[in-house]
């Protein structure tokens, strides 16, 4: 039994992985076009697994953000596999290479990709720079541990940027939770301040915080930052449970930088990769992975409130050869019609 | 984890070929690969680095290495030039309309940064060139993108349309038009909705505005940091509107860009404007140059050159030097000083523009203190006229007058006037040292400061 079909099979007969799974086939249309569909035509046109087909591979790599390290590393682990494999066709390296993809999504302990919940009250913080969708990444965590059957608060902590404060309240009043809020310009620590209260009083599963988007090379915001996660842990010995970083799937190597900055400044313990149905690339994931000890909790797969989801190596490589699968099959039933 | 620049990756290869009378194809193509690895770094297409590759390698083969003492620089320079031809040479001037009023359109990704931009460019029309602006509120899709937009016009007390989210984009900008013509507002700034360009839908909305009356720009934003589908982004919009340039945002964070080269040589669209700040005038013009450079790896010496020469008083700088020499350096003149080097900006950024400053080890990490600054301003305030002329008078009980007038310890006090005895010396062997040498602006003891 193939690959695909053994990945397949381990969703079928789950409704809900098979949903899910279907949101991860949609969201990657447009990488399975650029990304997936390139990695076809190549073994389509090598028949042979020769130097001339791994520089190819390699270009295609390349072209997916997958930065150079990561790729040189990767291409290393290929030719390996292939030799010890013996694999000489080159419709097997394909299976070859997303056996190695889940290896280096997967590579850690399996259960991080979820989230850590404090038995009382959890304070979730995220973070990121700025335009990369956090404030609507809230909106769509809420809504989805709204629908779990947690309480859950919010709170406006970007207080710099114009309507920032009006767009969270906006999604609060859709999702169908309260916003804790001050004016525009007032300190965020302060704002944290309040909301950590509220949310102890109102007893509360759930805080998200919301930040203001900043470039992490700014030292002054990013000691803001600090000061906001001090103040929370100080209101809450050990929080924030969960400190996530929005990245935006289409960010290039500086994607890396990011990561490390905000890592250092608040303790990251997850990556949110948002829009990642409109990149055709997103292999900036994989350079993450396989560069950083920071796990994938959530990936954003469209602009609907339940395209937000928890991000599963499996599926989402499954989402990528989705097609490739798919032909696979149609062959099998041919020739068993036979 | 800042990136090697290119400089330092060639500096391998280069001291191979010391000595040869000539490159030779072999050495060019080696260093053509740290080329390469360099410009797929700084996140520049692949497609774009390839033909790229191909034409420096052209001329560099056989650059005369006995003329050029460093070759590999010859080679850096020849690839710099190159990418500055590819990123339009010149830079470009934004169009107006003879007929009122223009009509710029801003478009691109969400997130991007386009209302934010509009205000930024909104208020550089108005004052460099004396338009009157009008911002357009067509975002009736994401929650509060007006109200963004109306607090922006707040703060620069310029004028902003908005007709609400029940009415349709297309209809806001005709409305808004009508109305700068009758208000006699010259210049029309359209803020429209983000998209995956994947979106049909909003792709029709922009031609149907696009349609309402040509606009004279319509700006494509992007973000500086997007990595190799800004190719994509960049193709998909001008197929569809034709866009007329591009605004490149986010820059003031540590991305070296190379979003810009490969937009620039797959639209052939001008860089207009980059977004360099996240407060309301850091709108600059673009500089192919500069923007190479940076591509590099190489710094960005221009930028602080300029930064330094608008910033910094010949005359001042004539009196220090003079002073340097006969040490008759006070307080007031350190205090002067301070403020000079304050007036550049914040100073990690200016450590940022510095040449192979990603080099230095720890330096990415060097959290330049101001308050540290701050409080020395502080202390030398509280000083007397006579202390800060004559240092050696300060004795234990005016320490304590000091400490207590600027809110510091004595020990914060103590420091400061042995950093200061500190660099009265350093300054006087070097004025020794040195006597026919060029004017420096240097302020040596200066780092010892912020340690």
């Amino acid at each position: 039994m193939s690959f695909f079909k053994k990945l397949k099979d381990k969703f079928a007969g789950n409704p809900e992985a098979e949903e899910s799974t279907e949101k991860y086939k949609e969201g990657l249309t447009k990488t399975r076009t650029g990304f997936t569909s390139k990695i076809n035509d190549l073994v389509a046109k090598y028949r042979k697994v020769d130097e001339d087909f791994f520089e190819e591979l390699e270009d295609i790599l390349l072209q997916a953000d997958v930065g150079f390290d990561t790729v040189m590393e990767l291409m290393d682990q290929l030719r390996y596999e292939v030799q010890r494999k013996n694999v000489k066709d080159t419709s097997t390296v394909q299976s070859v290479i997303s056996e190695k993809l889940v290896e280096i999504y997967q590579a850690g302990e399996e259960e991080i990709n979820e989230l850590k919940f404090a038995d009382d009250l959890t304070v979730i913080l995220f973070v990121g720079v700025n335009g990369v969708g956090k404030t609507t990444t809230i909106a769509k965590l809420a809504h989805r541990l709204k629908n779990e059957g947690k309480s859950v608060l919010l709170a406006a902590g970007d207080t710099f940027r114009a309507g920032a404060i009006e767009q969270l309240d906006i999604w609060g009043q859709r999702v169908g939770v309260d916003v804790i809020k001050q004016s525009e310009g007032s300190d965020p620590a302060a704002v944290m301040y309040d909301a950590v209260r509220a949310a102890k009083s109102r007893g509360v599963d759930v805080l998200i915080c919301d930040t203001a988007g900043r470039l992490q090379n700014k030292v002054n915001l990013m000691n803001e930052l600090e000061k906001v996660y001090r103040v929370i842990s100080r209101e809450i010995p050990g929080a924030p449970h969960e400190v996530l970083l929005a990245l935006d799937a289409t960010t290039g190597q500086n994607a890396l930088v990011q990561a490390q900055m905000f890592k250092e400044a608040t303790d990251v313990t997850g990556i949110v990769l948002t829009k990642l149905d409109g990149t055709a690339k997103g292999g900036i994931v994989l350079a993450i992975r396989s560069k950083l000890n920071i796990p994938v909790k959530f990936v954003g797969l469209g602009e609907q409130m339940d395209d937000l989801q928890p991000f599963d190596p499996q599926k989402y490589v499954y989402g990528l050869f989705a097609e490739g699968l798919d032909k696979e099959e149609e062959t099998e039933n041919a020739e068993a019609d036979k | 984890m800042a990136f090697e620049g290119l400089s330092e990756r060639l500096q391998g290869t280069i001291q191979r070929i010391k000595g040869k009378g000539k490159v030779s194809e072999a050495d060019v193509k080696e260093m053509m690969r740290e080329v390469r690895f360099a410009l797929i770094e700084a996140d520049v297409n692949l497609k774009v680095v390839k033909e790229f590759v191909k034409k420096v390698s052209e001329r560099a083969v056989g650059v005369d290495v006995m003329q050029s003492l460093t070759p590999g620089q010859q080679v850096v320079k020849i690839v710099k030039d190159e990418l500055t031809t590819l990123m339009g040479g010149e830079q470009s001037k934004i169009e107006f309309s003879a007929k009122q009023p223009t009509v710029i359109m801003m478009v691109g990704l969400q997130g991007a940064g386009k209302t934010t931009t509009t205000g930024k460019l909104a208020s550089l029309l108005r004052k460099k060139h004396n338009r009157k602006p009008l911002m357009v509120a067509a975002d009736v899709y994401r929650p509060a993108a007006i109200q963004q937009l109306e607090t922006i016009g707040k703060q620069l007390s310029l004028p902003v349309f908005s007709k609400g989210t029940d009415i349709s984009p297309v209809e806001i900008a005709r409305q808004a038009i009508e109305y700068a013509k009758q208000e006699h507002m010259d210049t029309v700034l359209i803020d429209t909705a983000g998209r995956l360009h994947v979106d049909e839908n909003l792709m029709q909305e922009l031609k149907d505005i696009r349609a309402l009356k040509e606009p004279d720009e319509i700006f494509l934003v992007v973000d500086a940091m997007t990595g190799q589908d800004a190719v994509n982004v960049a193709q998909s919009f001008n197929e569809a509107l034709g866009i007329t340039g591009v605004v490149l945002t986010k820059l003031d964070g540590d991305t070296r860009g190379g979003a810009a080269l490969s937009i620039r040589s797959v639209t052939e669209k001008p860089i207009k404007f980059v977004g360099m700040g996240e407060k309301m005038d850091a709108l600059e013009a673009f500089y192919p140059e500069r923007m190479a450079s940076r591509i590099l790896g190489m710094g960005d010496m221009l930028s602080l050159i300029e930064k330094a020469q608008s910033n910094v008083d010949e005359e001042k700088a004539r009196e220090l030097e003079e002073k340097f020499r006969t040490s008759s350096f006070t307080f007031d003149d350190f205090l002067d000083q301070m403020t000079q080097v304050k007036q550049m900006g914040p100073l990690d950024e200016i450590l940022k523009m510095l040449p192979g400053a990603n080099k230095i080890k720890g330096l990415e990490n060097a959290k330049v203190d101001e308050s540290q600054m701050g409080r020395v301003e502080a202390i030398i305030r509280s000083m007397t006229k006579q202390e800060k002329i004559t240092p050696e008078i300060i004795n234990s009980n005016r320490r304590k007058r000091i400490a207590k007038g600027s809110g510091t310890s004595i020990q914060d006090v103590n420091r400061l006037l042995k950093q200061f005895e500190d660099m009265k010396k350093m300054m006087k062997q070097m004025s020794g040292m040195n006597q026919k040498g060029k004017k420096k602006m240097s302020m040596p003891g200066l780092d010892s400061l912020f340690k």
